[in-house]
């Protein structure tokens, strides 16, 4: 690609209106995680809470239900494997790695089972009609996304006047930083890392929903493709707050973006893997570049037992 | 409710764990099969048939176990010193690729080295490309505190597309109809039958002294007590002396090389070649393992043939009655979970208030 093409494509509105659909599922998994980190636990069930979501939300429109009452079921179903969560980590102070990982297997595995039972032998994936874009709002880019995506822009500003502005983000803040101080100023710890684990988790559901009521119209296999683990790279690369969250989702996707787009036009130049690869490398070095100066909540992957220490 | 720690734990308590967990956990599954609309009974004894009921099962039982013996390993040791290695999917692929490119070293190309010779360079290489694999998320950790979870994880897709890159381009063997595959091994590189018409081979002997090599390792030598040292506490470890980045250095090499071999052997002893869907997530299920196993080397090995089982099984009840084979995974799963909490509870006491 040469400048000159560079440019041109910069300044074409349908890149950017791909960008913007490419972040949509990664502002609401990373603003899922972040909630979740503040509150100092590590949710690694994202995910397979990202392919329940998908499925549970799909299957319910699919089953004749509005496409809205869908994401709320997606929310339902990543609220109740956050529950899960919740309960092995917060209640049982067990190992936050390994909790959320067996909850994204499980997650996983149910969903494709649930899959498979509900569609013993289809060859073709069954299709629902997904959102519509909103041509009513009269925007640029904006009117070419489907309400998921300014649901997702909207939560940016409203999670960070919470965690900033309102006594329950202190509480949240204060848990993930020192569980104890907050204990002895009268904070439910247990209750406010269960909540925020339980919210956090609700937004990992609508993100795998949003893959295929809004980007796709079906349920496919290894439709999440590793997006819930580029989340988890994305809290720590944003320094755990949601502008430099929506920031850093908008930036990844701009070179996942620039890399379809390389792809279609000088594919032969490099095998189509070498393109593919770019996300998660990009990942790794965003990971790199910040480590020296990431500041986690002091608390993360710090089981909190009342009285113990 | 609330946790109290006992005051000792009994080591009965601590062994069924994982059996009253996997019960537990086929209880739960239960109804998951009548959703599929099976009988529970009907449908659990073609499991355990088709596991273990004959020597054609059990023969395939034993052969899946292998590569998990061998990621089951990997995890237990990493895990052990506090290193989460996720990425053995990753050092799998990129073993098993290295196997196939020393192994593809033979006279043809001008290098007219003895097979055995040639065998133990394709192992070591293997060893050698998954250690390497996850020396670099290890010394990140170590230097720069950068998480080992989100970049071992990052890599396995990264490794997944460049193995899939080497398969379409330099690798490709170019007899194979166009399929992405890597040329076969010769005869002289392949592991031995341990059964006549099995698959079973020799890779089950490599897994079970490997097994107990890593359990000697742990028990009776210095980097053993030093990776124990690292994993109960860090900090109280490097006070007393333990040199705590080298051991955390060996063990990724040791873990890497581990899930390195796993991709080798499998080529090696079952399939000859390399393809993109050699291993359905053997890395991940390796976690699982060492997870039901408690962290104990010898453990893992049962752990493997069990969940090895529980595969082979659900494939051959899945053909007879039609339940998804993807119960298989949910038992799996659901077995992590629950061997967790029972775990726990051998060691707390739940008190309700």
């Amino acid at each position: 690609m040469t400048g000159h093409e560079f440019i041109e494509l910069l300044a074409n509105p349908t890149f950017w209106i791909a960008v913007l659909r490419i972040a949509t599922p990664l502002i609401l998994g990373t603003l899922g995680v972040l909630l979740c980190e503040r509150a100092g636990v590590l949710n690694l069930g994202i995910e397979g809470i990202m392919v329940a979501g998908a499925f549970t939300g799909w299957l319910a429109v699919y089953g004749g239900a509005p496409l809205w009452l869908g994401v709320v079921v997606a929310a339902g179903t990543g609220g109740l494997l956050g529950l899960l969560h919740a309960f092995l980590t917060v209640g049982l102070a067990l190992s936050q790695h390994v909790s959320g990982l067996g909850i994204t297997m499980l997650a996983t595995a149910l969903s494709y089972y649930g899959y498979r039972v509900s569609f013993p032998k289809v060859a073709t994936p069954p299709t629902i009609t997904p959102f519509a874009e909103m041509d009513w709002l009269g925007l640029p880019i904006l009117a070419q996304q489907t309400p998921l995506t300014l649901l997702a822009l909207l939560l940016v500003p409203l999670i960070a006047y919470m965690l900033y502005r309102t006594p329950l983000g202190l509480a949240v803040r204060m848990v993930g930083e020192n569980p104890q101080a907050a204990e002895g100023q009268g904070v439910p710890v247990v209750a406010v890392r269960t909540g925020a684990i339980v919210a956090g988790s609700a937004l990992m559901g609508v993100a795998g929903a949003f893959l295929t009521l809004s980007a796709f119209n079906a349920f496919f296999f290894n439709m999440v493709n590793g997006r819930g683990w580029i989340c988890v790279a994305l809290v720590v690369f944003a320094s755990w707050r949601p502008g430099k969250a929506l920031l850093g989702a908008l930036l990844f996707a701009f070179f996942d973006a620039l890399q379809l787009r390389l792809q279609q036009s000088g594919g032969a130049l490099l095998p189509y893997q070498m393109y593919l690869m770019l996300p998660y490398v990009l990942s790794i070095v965003a990971l790199i570049l910040v480590a020296r100066k990431a500041s986690y909540p002091q608390a993360l992957m710090k089981p909190y037992r009342k009285g113990e220490r | 409710m609330r946790l109290e720690k006992r005051s000792q734990s009994s080591t009965l308590a601590l062994a069924l764990a994982p059996v009253g967990a996997v019960i537990f956990t086929l209880i739960v599954c239960s109804l998951l099969v009548l959703w599929a609309g099976a009988p529970v009974g009907q449908a659990y004894a073609l499991l355990l048939k088709g596991g273990f009921g004959s020597v054609f099962a059990l023969s395939e039982t034993l052969t899946r176990a292998i590569p998990l013996m061998l990621t089951g390993l990997a995890a237990t040791v990493a895990f052990k010193a506090r290193l989460f290695n996720i990425g053995a999917e990753g050092q799998l692929y990129v073993g098993a690729l290295a196997a196939v490119a020393v192994g593809g070293l033979h006279d043809g190309t001008g290098w007219a080295l003895p097979p055995a010779l040639l065998f133990v360079l394709m192992m070591l290489a293997a060893a050698l490309a998954g250690a390497l694999l996850l020396l670099g998320p290890a010394l990140m950790k170590a230097r720069l505190g950068v998480d080992e979870v989100v970049t071992t994880l990052l890599l396995n897709f990264i490794v997944l597309l460049f193995v899939s890159m080497m398969l379409d381009g330099p690798m490709k063997d170019p007899l194979a109809m166009g399929w992405p595959q890597s040329v076969a091994l010769l005869d002289d590189l392949t592991l031995g039958k341990l059964i006549a018409q099995t698959r079973v081979h020799t890779g089950l002997l490599w897994g079970g002294a490997l097994a107990v090599g890593l359990w000697a390792l742990m028990k009776f030598t210095v980097l053993g007590f030093n990776i124990r040292a690292v994993g109960a506490n860090a900090r109280a470890a490097a006070f007393a002396g333990v040199p705590v980045t080298r051991t955390v250095v060996l063990v990724a090499m040791l873990s890497g090389a581990l899930a390195g071999l796993a991709g080798a052997i499998e080529v090696a002893g079952r399939t000859g070649y390399l393809t993109l869907d050699m291993s359905p997530g053997y890395g991940y299920t390796g976690i699982v393992i060492a997870m039901l196993a408690g962290l104990h080397p010898l453990g893992a090995v049962a752990a493997s043939i069990f969940v090895a089982g529980v595969l082979v099984g659900a494939d051959s009840m899945s053909r007879v009655i039609g339940v998804p084979t993807y119960i298989a995974d949910v038992i799996v799963a659901a077995s992590l979970i629950s061997v967790l909490v029972a775990t726990l509870l051998t060691q707390y006491r739940a008190r309700w208030k």
